[in-house]
C-alpha cells in the first residue's frame, strides 16, 4: 500500500507543474495512510529511507527495507538514521536522494567489513544506552571480538573473516531467542558451517572444514539437532562466540567441565592430568575425540575389546589392572541394577504396586552415573567409593523387588486355595438344590 | 415348630415382636415362573450382589482413605502396599463396581425385551432405571477419588459438559466443580456425593425396587406359551441358584482381582498437559464418543449442547418406556421397541469400541 502510495507520489512530483491538485490529493492520502499507520507501526513507517529502497531494482538495495520490519532493533523503535545517519524526511518528495543522504546530516552510508564491528559497538558497548533495552545483555562484545581469531585476522587486514553481520545477519536482525535466528542454538552450528565448511572459503587458512559433519553425528549434535535438547552443546559452548578461539590442549577439561563439572573436578586430581600434559595429549578429546564426540560407552573402561585404557596401558602394569578391576566393579553394579529393574517390572506385570522399589531405583540408576563419572579419578580406591554406594542402593530395590516377588507369589498361592473353595461352595449349593428338587 | 427349646422360645419372641412368621410365610408361597427366559430372572439378583459388595469393600476402603488433594492419592497408595489384603479390597471394589455396572445394563435390557414393565410393574422399572443413574453417578464419583491423572482430566472433561447446559450451565459446573477448576474442593464432593449421598438414595430406591418385586412377583413374557407355565418356589429353590451365581460372581470376581488387580496410575497434576487418548470408564464411552462426533454447531445450537439434550431426552424415554408402550401394557407383542432395543445396544456397543480403538 504505501509502495503504491509512494510511487504515485513520485510520479505526482514529476507532474507538478501540470496537476497541483493531484499532487496534493495524493500527498493528502499519504500523509493520512502513515499518520494512520503511525500507531500500529513503530518508528520508520514514514521513513524516507524505507519508503525509497523498497522501490529499488537493485536487490542489494531493496532488501535492507525489504528484511527491516522484523528487525529487533527496528521493532524497538530505532530506524535507519540512527546507524546510518542522514535525513529520513528528506528526498522523497524532491526525487532526490542527495537530500537523505547528507553527510551534513551525519549520513556515513554502509561501513566496511572491517568498520562493522565498531560500528554495532557504538551502541553495543555503551552499558548505559544497552540498559534501557535490555539490562541483562553484555557490552563486551566487542573486546571479546577483538581477542577472537576472527578479530585479531581482521585487525590484521583480512576482510573474508567474520564480523558481527556474518552470522547475526543485516537489516532484518532476529533476537537470539528468535528460532529463525542464525544464531539461535539450533542454527549456530549451520551458521558456522556456512563458512567453516567451506573448502574453497577456508582453503587459504589451512584447517579442517569437516567440524560440522563430525558434530552432526555427535552425542551433542544429535541431541540439539535431532532431539532438539536445548541442554546440549553447539558450537559456541565451547569455542565462545564473539571470543571464537579453540580451546588449547590443556584448557579442555576447563571446556568441557563447564558442563561436565564433575568429570573435570575428578579429571584434574586424577593421575592423568599431568600424564597428559607431559604427553602433548588433550585431556577429554584423547579419550572422547571433539567434535565426533560419540555416546560414551562402558566397554570404552577396561581392557577388552574397544577398551581406550589398552591403548597406552599393557598388560602387568598397575594402570591395566586398574581399568580391569574398575571395569568389573561397573559390571557387576550394572548386573545388580538389571536384576532388580527386572525384579520389579515381573512384580509390577503381576499387579503388585511397586511404586517405592522404583522410587528407590532412580537413585540407584543415579549412583550408576555417579559411578561412571567416578572412573574421571583413575584412582581404584576412589571409585569404589561409588560403585559401593550403588551397590546399596541397588541392593535396598533388589530387596524391595524380592519382597514384591514374595507378594505376587502369596497372593497367587492365595488365588490357588481360595478359588477352589469357592467353586466348592457352589458345588455343594448346586448339590443342595438337586437333593431339595429330587425329593 | 422343631429343634431346641430355647431357639423356639428365641424364635417366638423375635416372631411377635416382627411378624418373622408373615415374612417366612410370604417366602414359602413365593413362586418363580419357569420357562426358557428363566435365567434372566437372575441378574437383578447378581447386580445386588455386586452392590452389597461395593458396601462391604467400601467401608473398609473407608477406613484409610484421606479424601484431599494432598493425600487422596497417598492413602490409596498406602492401601495398595501397606493394608494387609487392602490390594485385594480395593481391586474387588473397582472390579465390583465394573460388574455391577454391566450386570445392571444386562439387566435393564433383559427386562426391556421380556416387556416385564407392562402393567403392573411400570413402577418397578422407573426405580430400577432411577437406580441405573444412580450406579452411573457411583461410577463418575467414585473413579475421581484415587486423583490421579486419568481421574483428573476424565472429571475435567466431564464436568466440563454440564458447563454446556444454557442459563445453569456455569452454575451446575461450579457447584459440581466446587469452583470454576477441578480441585481439592472437587474431590471433597466427589467423596461426599460417592459415600453418603448417593448411598442413601440408591438404599430407597433399591428398598422400593426390591418391595416392589416381592409384591408383584416375577414378570411372564407376553404370549400364550409363556401362561400356565410350570413354577418353582422362591425359597430354596431360586435362593439356592441365586446363591449359586453369587458365589461364582465372588470367585470371578477374586480371581480379577488378583489376576488384574486395578492399577493406581500416577498422581493428578493439575499443571500437566492432558494424557494422551484419555477417556471416560467404559460405560460413559458411547456418549463421549458421541459428543467427539457432533460438529462443534449444528444449526445454531452448539453440537455438545445438542448431544447433552439427546441424551437427556433418551434418559427420560427410558424412565418412560412403560408408558410410552402401549401395546405391551394390553399384553401384545411390539416389535418396533425390540426394534429400537436393538439399535440401541449396537449404538452403545459400536461407539464404546469405537472410542477404545481410535
Amino acid at each position: 500500500m504505501i509502495r503504491r502510495l509512494a510511487q504515485r507520489t513520485m510520479i505526482a512530483g514529476h507532474r507538478r507543474s501540470g496537476s497541483g491538485i493531484v499532487v496534493l490529493w495524493c500527498l493528502a492520502i499519504f500523509t493520512w495512510t502513515v499518520a494512520l499507520a503511525a500507531d500500529a507501526a513503530p518508528a520508520g513507517s514514514s521513513n524516507s529511507c524505507i519508503a525509497c529502497h523498497q522501490l529499488q531494482h537493485d536487490k542489494r538495495l531493496r532488501q535492507p527495507a525489504v528484511g527491516l520490519p522484523n528487525d529487533v532493533h527496528f521493532t524497538k523503535g530505532f530506524a535507519c538514521q540512527d546507524c546510518h545517519g542522514g535525513d529520513p524526511t528528506g528526498g522523497m518528495a524532491e526525487s532526490d536522494p542527495s537530500l537523505a543522504h547528507d553527510s551534513a546530516k551525519g549520513f556515513v552510508g554502509a561501513p566496511t567489513p572491517a568498520q562493522i564491528p565498531e560500528f554495532c559497538a557504538r551502541c553495543h558497548s555503551d552499558v548505559e544506552r544497552m540498559k534501557q533495552y535490555d539490562p541483562k545483555m553484555r557490552v563486551d562484545q566487542l573486546q571479546e571480538y577483538r581477542s577472537s581469531q576472527h578479530g585479531k585476522k581482521l585487525a590484521q587486514g583480512d576482510a573474508k573473516v567474520a564480523t558481527c553481520i556474518s552470522c547475526h545477519g543485516v537489516h532484518g536482525i532476529l533476537p537470539v531467542a528468535d528460532t529463525r535466528s542464525p544464531v539461535y542454538k539450533t542454527n549456530v552450528a549451520a551458521t558456522c558451517a556456512h563458512c567453516h565448511a567451506d573448502t574453497g572459503y577456508m582453503g587459504p587458512y589451512g584447517i579442517p572444514t569437516n567440524q560440522f559433519k563430525l558434530y552432526r553425528t555427535s552425542v551433542h549434535g544429535s541431541k540439539l539437532l535431532d532431539k532438539g535438547d536445548l541442554g546440549a552443546p553447539t558450537c559456541n559452548n565451547c569455542h565462545g562466540n564473539h571470543g571464537a578461539t579453540p580451546p588449547g590442549l590443556t584448557s579442555i577439561a576447563a571446556t568441557c567441565g563447564e558442563c561436565h563439572a564433575n568429570n573435570r573436578e575428578f579429571f584434574n586430581q586424577s593421575p592423568h592430568k599431568e600424564a597428559f600434559a607431559s604427553l602433548g595429549v588433550g585431556e577429554c578429546t584423547a579419550c572422547h575425540n571433539h567434535h565426533d564426540i560419540a555416546k560414551p560407552a562402558d566397554s570404552l573402561l577396561g581392557v577388552g575389546p574397544g577398551s581406550l585404557c589398552i591403548t597406552c596401558h599393557s598388560e602387568g602394569e598397575p594402570g591395566y589392572r586398574a581399568a580391569a578391576l574398575m571395569s568389573a566393579k561397573l559390571d557387576s553394579l550394572k548386573t545388580t541394577l538389571h536384576t532388580a529393574h527386572d525384579m520389579l517390572e515381573h512384580a509390577s506385570r503381576g499387579g503388585v504396586d511397586v511404586a517405592l522399589g522404583k522410587f528407590d531405583l532412580h537413585s540407584a540408576d543415579d549412583a550408576l552415573i555417579k559411578a561412571r563419572t567416578a572412573v574421571h579419578y583413575f584412582d581404584t580406591a576412589k571409585f569404589d567409593e561409588a560403585t559401593q554406594a550403588g551397590m546399596v542402593a541397588a541392593g535396598n530395590v533388589v530387596m524391595l523387588g524380592r519382597e514384591a516377588l514374595a507378594d505376587l507369589r502369596l497372593r497367587r498361592i492365595g488365588l490357588a486355595f481360595t478359588l477352589p473353595l469357592i467353586l466348592l461352595l457352589a458345588l455343594l449349593l448346586y448339590q443342595k438344590i438337586r437333593r431339595i428338587e429330587g425329593r | 415348630m422343631t429343634g431346641s427349646p430355647t431357639k423356639s422360645t428365641v424364635a417366638a419372641w423375635l416372631d411377635e415382636r416382627l411378624g418373622w412368621s408373615a415374612i417366612k410365610e410370604f417366602a414359602q408361597h413365593k413362586r418363580i415362573p419357569l420357562h426358557r427366559h428363566t435365567v434372566w430372572y437372575y441378574l437383578g439378583g447378581m447386580t445386588l450382589f455386586c452392590f452389597l459388595v461395593q458396601i462391604g469393600t467400601g467401608i473398609l476402603l473407608l477406613l484409610y482413605y484421606r479424601p484431599t488433594a494432598e493425600a487422596a492419592f497417598e492413602s490409596v497408595e498406602f492401601i495398595m502396599t501397606d493394608v494387609r489384603f487392602g490390594w485385594l479390597v480395593r481391586s474387588i471394589h473397582s472390579w465390583s463396581a465394573n460388574l455391577m455396572l454391566f450386570f445392571a445394563f444386562v439387566h435393564m435390557f433383559s427386562v426391556f425385551f421380556l416387556r416385564a414393565y407392562r402393567k403392573p410393574r411400570e413402577l418397578t422399572w422407573v426405580s430400577g432405571a432411577l437406580l441405573l443413574f444412580l450406579s452411573l453417578g457411583f461410577g463418575f464419583s467414585g473413579y475421581l477419588l484415587p486423583w490421579n491423572q486419568l481421574a483428573y482430566f476424565a472429571t475435567k472433561v466431564g464436568t466440563d459438559i454440564l458447563g454446556q447446559i444454557p442459563l445453569i450451565g456455569h452454575w451446575l459446573l461450579t457447584v459440581a466443580r466446587g469452583g470454576d477448576e477441578v480441585s481439592g474442593a472437587t474431590l471433597t464432593r466427589f467423596f461426599g456425593v460417592h459415600v453418603a449421598v448417593l448411598p442413601m438414595i440408591a438404599t430407597f430406591f433399591l428398598v422400593v425396587h426390591l418391595a416392589m418385586v416381592q409384591k408383584q412377583g416375577m414378570s411372564v413374557p407376553i404370549g400364550p406359551s409363556y401362561q400356565n407355565t410350570r413354577t418353582m418356589p422362591f425359597f430354596p429353590n431360586f435362593a439356592l441358584r441365586d446363591l449359586v451365581g453369587w458365589t461364582l460372581a465372588l470367585g470371578i470376581l477374586v480371581l480379577l482381582a488378583s489376576i488384574f488387580p486395578w492399577e493406581l496410575g500416577v498422581k493428578a497434576d493439575p499443571l500437566a498437559s492432558a494424557p494422551a487418548g484419555i477417556r471416560p470408564e467404559w460405560f460413559f464411552c458411547f456418549m463421549f464418543q458421541t459428543l467427539k462426533y457432533i460438529p462443534s454447531h449444528v444449526l445454531f445450537m452448539p453440537g455438545e449442547l445438542l448431544g447433552i439434550i439427546g441424551f437427556s431426552l433418551g434418559g427420560v424415554a427410558l424412565i418412560l418406556v412403560p408408558f410410552l408402550d402401549r401395546r405391551a401394557a394390553r399384553e401384545e407383542r411390539n416389535g418396533l421397541m425390540t426394534a429400537i432395543g436393538c439399535v440401541v445396544i449396537l449404538y452403545m456397543a459400536v461407539f464404546t469400541l469405537l472410542a477404545y480403538v481410535r
